[in-house]
């Protein structure tokens, strides 16, 4: 019998601080996510500054959770692996040089994890992955179309030229006077309205992947001015089904071509818009027409930022022997190519 | 009982170890690079250097600050870490207070200085007698000119040490007179024999309970209360 492989991940990319441990890369034995939603509240958006104060405030209660839960130790545990980036710098830090102790203090190998790679590894805690697979990855920072033809293997093959579609749900709801965060108070209203703005649907050139918002965040923009000029009401409701219906129409038509022409057994949906109920049924519906392609959607709380996932891709760098130093840095702006 | 320490408050990266009474090793770097990078590495090589393993560690003492917030962040971050998982006591210790301790064989008043940008400083003041290490003002950040006046009214010589006391000599001189005397140069950073002394001394925390001290707000959170407090005596 085969030695069971435990893997404890850390997560302090941005605003919620993270661990977990997973067994032999598909089970989720523990798993504490402290989210710090609340204290940002105020300021409409993640502040840097104080998301890292929280996290160092924030890590060890939660890695004791987390052993607690699992009711291991460290001897137990075959690596740790830590988000070394992107995300924001100074959050980054706790988590790579908390995950760098422990590694040091028990003698432990330890894996630098792409936080998109974790985004996209959330979905093996679901179902296993068959390859070649595609990954469209939305979140407030990315909006991505990821080919894999194997396990740790990451091809770019669209991304935003602009805005993430995250970041184009915030602005928009801040143009509606949504609070913040904005993404899933407009989904909810998008629900009770309907398509009736003719809002614009952004493709780019014939044949690209690649993706841009910021067009149709400006539409929004405009309409609300226009209407307020002209003295005419906004419907609230229509104008989030419009603006949500051009987002999630243009990110379904470029997911279903890049499946068809990369000929792929798989899509997965990554990323904390992933929890977005307008996307998940259109790529349902979409992909429902297709039956060669299986479509994995993850369970909310796995779309969230959490350090399952990170642990969950970090097993599969961890088995394929890749290895980070103690001179492991953060990094704001790794590249999912590269790391 | 096997002490190691870190500080990481400034650009400088100090950590020691130390056996019972016996410093074993120092490191002091005092250039500017990355603490991230360079914090773990040197301690894992003054341990192997001294031949200690990190299950042979019984205590951590770490500077947690004043100083930059994401050094300060850094060294707390890896000594709460190793205290907890290695299951050993953790003592906090200001930053200022052990550069104040690293000023040897001196009597009197010390002012440890970091500079804060923008004629700002963050400070504290310490009395130093038979080697002991008393707080005498809080740490705290102040602008340079308004902390001068508070340490002349106290009426008694002040020693200013730090190497970033030096680029306040001007100021500090012109306010104190011959009040103020200057160190900066030859107590230039904090040496971890000082940050290791005043940790054996002190009480042990929590590591959970530890968490940095930055002497001031995140700027983001000043802003916000400034703008709050304007919104209450408009709305009086
Ligand atoms: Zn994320």
């Amino acid at each position: 019998m085969e030695k069971d492989t435990f893997v404890f991940g850390i997560e302090t990319s941005c605003d919620e601080t993270a661990a977990a441990i997973i067994k032999n890369g598909t089970e989720i034995v523990a798993n504490v996510v402290s989210s710090q939603i609340e204290s940002h509240k105020r300021f409409g958006g993640v502040v840097p500054e104080i998301a890292s104060r929280h996290h160092v405030e924030q890590i060890i209660s939660v890695f004791e959770e987390t052993l607690e839960q699992a009711e291991l130790t460290f001897q137990h545990i075959d690596a740790i692996a830590v988000t070394k980036g992107p995300g924001l710098v100074g959050a980054l830090l706790v988590g790579v040089n908390a995950g760098k102790a422990i590694a040091f203090a028990h003698g432990i190998p330890l894996v630098g994890v792409h936080h998109i790679a974790g985004h996209i590894y959330a979905n093996r805690l679901v179902q296993e992955m068959s390859f070649p697979l595609l990954s469209l990855v939305v979140s407030g920072g990315h909006t991505e179309l990821v080919y894999m033809k194997e396990h740790g293997s990451f091809e770019v093959i669209g991304e935003t030229r602009d805005d993430a579609a995250g970041e184009a749900y915030d602005k928009v709801a801040r143009t509606l006077n949504l609070p913040y965060p904005g993404g899933p108070y407009i989904d909810r209203l998008a629900a009770e309205g309907n398509d009736t703005y003719a809002l614009p649907r952004i493709r780019l050139e014939e044949g690209s992947f690649d993706f841009s918002f910021s067009g149709l965040k400006s539409a929004v923009i405009n309409t609300v001015h226009n209407a307020e000029q002209r003295g005419e009401e906004i419907i609230p409701e229509n104008l989030a089904a419009s603006f949500q219906a051009s987002v999630v129409d243009v990110l379904t038509e470029k997911t279903v071509r890049a499946a068809k022409e990369y000929g792929v057994k798989q899509v997965l949906l990554a990323g904390g818009v992933a929890a977005n109920k307008g996307l998940r049924s259109s790529l349902e519906h979409a992909f429902s027409e297709i039956d060669q392609v299986e479509l994995l959607i993850p369970p909310l709380s796995l779309c969230t930022d959490n350090a399952a996932m990170i642990a969950a891709a970090g097993t599969v760098l961890f088995e394929q022997g890749k290895r980070d130093g103690l001179d492991m840095n953060g990094h704001p702006g790794l590249d999912l190519e590269q790391f | 009982m096997k002490v190691l320490a870190i500080d990481t408050s400034t650009y400088t990266l100090s950590v020691g170890v130390s056996d019972g009474d016996v410093i074993l090793a120092e490191q002091v770097t005092n250039v500017k690079k990355n603490h991230s990078v360079r914090v773990m590495p040197a301690i894992e090589a003054l341990m192997n250097e001294v031949e200690m393993k990190p299950g042979d560690l019984d205590k951590i003492v770490v500077a947690n600050g004043p100083g930059s917030y994401t050094g300060v962040r850094i060294g707390v971050t890896i000594a709460k870490t190793l205290a907890w998982t290695l299951q050993i006591p953790l003592t906090a210790v200001s930053g200022l207070a052990s550069l104040a301790a690293s000023a040897p064989l001196i009597e009197g008043l010390v002012c440890p200085v970091f500079d804060a940008r923008r004629g700002q400083v963050f400070t504290g003041l310490y009395r130093l007698s038979n080697g002991f290490v008393e707080t005498v003002k809080e740490d705290r950040n102040v602008l340079i000119t308004d902390w001068c006046q508070e340490l002349i009214s106290i009426g008694e010589p002040v020693l200013f040490v730090g190497q970033e006391s030096v680029q306040h000599e001007k100021v500090i001189a012109e306010i104190m007179g011959s009040a103020a005397a200057f160190a900066g140069k030859s107590v230039p950073y904090t040496r971890p024999a000082a940050l290791i002394s005043l940790g054996q001394s002190a009480d042990s925390q929590d590591p959970e309970q530890v968490i940095p001290y930055y002497a001031r707000l995140a700027e983001a959170e000043a802003k916000w209360l400034e703008a709050n407090e304007k919104r209450a005596q408009s709305s009086e």
